[in-house]
């Protein structure tokens, strides 16, 4: 088994090729529709425009259409069952993508039961990230719900032979003009096998028509969740299971020299599995496995890694040169620059922050003869079925992977390391094993949020108009990069970097480094200028939907009411990305002796289209706010090397409930406009604000993420 | 390995552990009472927090035969008979929670300060939560949700 450390891809860009519609099979002759069992009605989203022909590649029987996207299905009980290879993990979408079902087909919540993230029982899917799930799955599965209604009406009208017009859905039954005639949806599919593709879209209900979606619908099992009942990947037990382990090297890169496993094996019940320089234990139980592990006397040969000290340098240097070229230029920087009233050149970095999402990677393994179950917590679990059986060297089909909800994840969990690890252990082992990887191993071989160094240009006009924009990130990544503001002369660009740590998603992906650096050099334009921050930001920007939320935040904080003081200042940014408007007003005041910066007040606005869960949004809102003053303040990965250097909780800080201010979020509800997903852009806004609210307090410009984790520095009036 | 007698949520439970083996470790896999979280090991993020004699502690950080003796409530233990605890009712109607793996020692935790001290100001609630992480930053709500079950519990004394 190898590592696959030198090999991981680069998530961070794997994220943006989600994989596009590679095959086609005949729904009718592929029998996955047995594993529905029964009978009822069975509605697919058909796309448009298909090929209708199967591609030469030989995949399994059960192997999915990755045309549908999903399936939904209503029972002879007249239970609704949506089927969706997304997954569970905080965001809330068990209960979202439940509400948008239930308003096309007109019942509650409660009718409708989400199996998510069974890679036997749902229909291919790339894997939930990106905010992709409202935009893309709620709108498909609004179209199968409405084609199930529009299907059960005509259903009504055949068993009555009476016109579809007189007849309405509502309350999980048809009826007949006033109530003469009703059937529930269950007595019209009883007895049916009923297939329905939908190729072309059924009229949904408008936005502004919602009843059940777009109303604050509790989480439909937050019982579970406040009496500890949910059982997560890592609360599973299956039957003879036994515990593993993981012999980590002593640092990155590091073979295995020598290991004496003597004192390990004499444990009870304890065995030893060694494939190469990869070692593992599995136990009867947790408790035994763990003291083995500390029992194994392992050597390794240790090559020189990376240090965090220079790495922003090194960052630059180790620019891939082969992935140059692909600046987006507009006008002329150059002749701009050379005319503009103001000019501006500065650099900005962010560091490696790791996800700690607080359920560590968990997976339990289970072979049965050449087939393999895993339950593991991951983003992705079609892909990671396809990686077990690439690991393993069998087809995708005799893998299983089932997501239970999971422990949160912010785009840390698309990988399927400890699902591989358990499963090589269970193989060995004959019997299903667990493998919960420590908050250690959790901070050190999992992936991190990338690094980045971005330089950024800039010249402006006495009133405010900016003229020039160069902009170019070094490694943390494209995402948000282009700048909303109406500049006539730009260039932009990317410059992939050799990493020294492994690096992937994280919530917002760059959108968080490129808003630091943009809004951040906006604050220092308008600085330089001598004009009001948000004024400079109006002046530039064209974007309706991005104008209105930075009015909504200024309004709601009260932007320009107060004036900065000594200790005390506001700051303002906002921007745009994946369907996301989001403006955040920061008030920050400076502890006097510690000179730490600590938050008072936080305004956001956020603006996503239609509105499907509002309590839930609101919900994330707070929550991206939260999690983001972790990476605005004071978390940062440190190395040494090869050798993470703070890899547990009591040495990397994350925002815990003492740093949180009274947080007011402002929801911008446009019925008129999609809906777009919301679990990532409102991370972005707040680094910037608290950056340039920092320097309104105190005139010291702070240009890498986190600001200020030792405090601010006092002398340094650099700006 | 030795016999041990604990006395969980009110029941006692015979388990062969070793005595220094964490009381985390016995609950959640010789006991099956997952409802208490691994987190950190270190004590750090209050994911395992217990009650002993009433009191939060960390049971990743506590010996099980430091456990013997003393009363042991879990989050399964809150809600006898299907009856909510008031701070599993008030983190519920607020949803105090999103991916919710933080919320039983949250709970946990919460309902060891109100037992102390039912009244507590928003000082004393931050205070006495501080060694309780919430990744998916829900803090805001939860602080909302302790102070509803605090203004509940009062009321009903």
């Amino acid at each position: 088994m190898s590592r696959r450390r030198d090999s991981a891809p680069n998530l961070e860009l794997a994220e943006h090729a989600i994989s596009g519609k590679l095959h086609w099979f005949d729904v009718d002759r592929r029998g996955f529709l047995k594993l529905l069992g029964g009978g009822g009605l069975l509605v697919f989203l058909q796309a448009s425009g298909s090929p209708g022909q199967e591609s030469g590649r030989s995949r399994g029987d059960r192997e999915p259409p990755r045309e549908i996207s999903a399936w939904l299905h209503i029972g002879e009980d007249g239970r609704i069952t949506v089927f969706t290879g997304k997954v569970e993990m905080g965001q809330n979408i068990r209960t979202s993508l439940a509400q948008q079902v239930a308003e096309e087909l007109r019942v509650s919540v409660d009718a409708i039961t989400c199996v998510m993230g069974d890679t036997d029982r749902v229909p291919w899917d790339a894997g939930t990230f990106g905010s992709r799930t409202t935009p893309t799955m709620g709108r498909e599965l609004r179209t199968m719900a409405a084609a199930a209604r529009e299907q059960l009406i005509d259903l009504a009208a055949e068993r009555w032979g009476v016109e579809r017009a007189a007849l309405a859905a509502g309350g999980g039954r048809i009826t007949e003009g006033a109530g003469r005639r009703t059937l529930a949806y269950g007595d019209l599919t009883r007895g049916q096998k009923l297939i329905r593709a939908v190729a072309a879209e059924p009229a949904v209900t408008p936005a502004g028509q919602w009843k059940v979606a777009g109303t604050a619908v509790p989480k439909v099992d937050g019982r579970d969740f406040v009496t500890g009942r949910h059982v997560y990947t890592s609360d599973l037990v299956r039957p003879g299971m036994l515990h593993g382990k993981v012999l980590r090297p002593a640092a990155f890169g590091a073979t295995l020299a020598a290991l004496d496993s003597g004192a390990a094996e004499r444990l009870p019940g304890v065995r030893i599995i060694r494939d190469g320089d990869f070692v593992g234990i599995v136990a009867s139980d947790a408790w035994t496995a763990q003291r083995a592990l500390a029992a194994l006397d392992a050597k390794w040969n240790v090559s020189p890694q990376p240090s965090h000290q220079e790495f922003f340098d090194s960052l630059k240097k180790g620019e891939t040169p082969g992935d140059r070229g692909n600046a987006q230029v507009t006008g002329s920087v150059e002749e701009a620059l050379a005319s503009a009233d103001v000019k501006l050149a500065r650099t900005y970095t962010v560091e490696y922050i790791a996800h700690a999402p607080l359920e560590t990677r968990a997976a339990v393994a289970e072979w049965s003869g050449e087939k393999l179950t895993v339950w593991t917590g991951t983003q992705r679990p079609f892909s990671v079925r396809d990686e077990l059986a690439e690991a393993f060297r069998i087809s995708p089909e005799k893998v299983r992977v089932q997501v239970p909800d999971t422990g949160s994840a912010y785009g840390g969990k698309h990988a399927g390391d400890a699902a591989i690890e358990a499963a090589r252990l269970a193989r060995s082992a004959g019997k299903p094993v667990k493998l919960v990887w420590t908050r250690e191993e959790e901070f050190t071989w999992a992936y991190f949020r990338p690094a980045g160094v971005i330089e950024v240009s800039s010249g402006a006009r006495r009133d405010g108009t900016v003229t020039a924009w160069e902009f170019h990130n070094y490694n943390s990544g494209p995402a948000a990069i282009a700048t909303p503001y109406a500049v006539a002369n730009q260039k932009i660009q990317f410059h992939p970097a050799r990493s020294p740590l492994r690096q992937g998603s994280y919530r917002g992906l760059a959108a968080t480094a490129n808003h630091f650096a943009r809004e951040t050099h906006m604050d220092e334009l308008a600085a330089a200028i001598g004009i009001d921050p948000l004024e400079l930001r109006l002046r530039n920007l064209a974007d309706p939907r991005l104008r209105m939320v930075f009015h909504a935040a200024a309004e709601k904080f009260g932007w320009g009411k107060q004036k900065a003081a000594a200790g005390r200042g506001f700051g303002i940014a906002g921007g745009v990305e994946k369907g996301g408007y989001v403006a955040t007003c920061a008030e920050v005041e400076i502890e006097g002796s510690s000179r730490r910066p600590r938050l008072r007040r936080v305004v956001e606005a956020f603006e996503c289209g239609a509105v499907v869960n509002p309590g839930g949004l609101r919900n994330q809102v707070e929550g991206a706010v939260v999690q983001a003053i972790g990476g605005a303040l004071f978390e940062a990965v440190r190395f040494e090397n090869g050798r993470i250097v703070n890899p547990r909780f009591s040495g990397y800080r994350v925002p815990r409930i003492g740093d949180v201010p009274p947080i007011e979020v402002v929801i911008l509800d446009r019925r008129d406009l999609p809906s777009a997903g919301a679990g990532e852009t409102p991370i972005v806004g707040l680094a910037p604000a608290v950056g340039n609210a920092i320097f309104a307090a105190t005139g010291v410009r702070l240009r890498g993420l986190p600001l200020a984790p030792d405090g601010i520095p006092d002398s340094t009036k650099n700006a | 390995m030795a016999e041990l007698s604990l006395t969980v949520n009110g029941k006692t439970r015979r388990v062969e552990a070793p005595p220094e083996e964490s009381l985390l470790s016995v609950l959640r896999d010789r006991l099956e009472l997952t409802g208490t979280k691994y987190g950190c090991g270190e004590g750090q993020c209050g994911a395992c927090t217990v009650l002993l004699d009433g009191r939060p502690a960390r049971s990743c950080r506590t010996e099980v035969s430091e456990a013997v003796g003393r009363k042991i409530t879990t989050i399964e233990g809150l809600s006898p008979e299907g009856r909510l605890h008031p701070v599993q009712a008030a983190f519920l109607e607020t949803e105090a929670f999103q991916c919710g793996y933080c919320t039983p020692g949250m709970i946990v935790s919460a309902a060891g300060l109100l037992a102390a001290n039912p009244n507590p100001d928003r000082e004393a609630i931050v205070r006495h939560l501080t060694g309780n992480v919430c990744r998916c930053g829900t803090y805001p709500r939860i602080l909302t949700a302790v102070q509803r079950a605090a203004a509940r519990i009062t009321k009903s004394r």
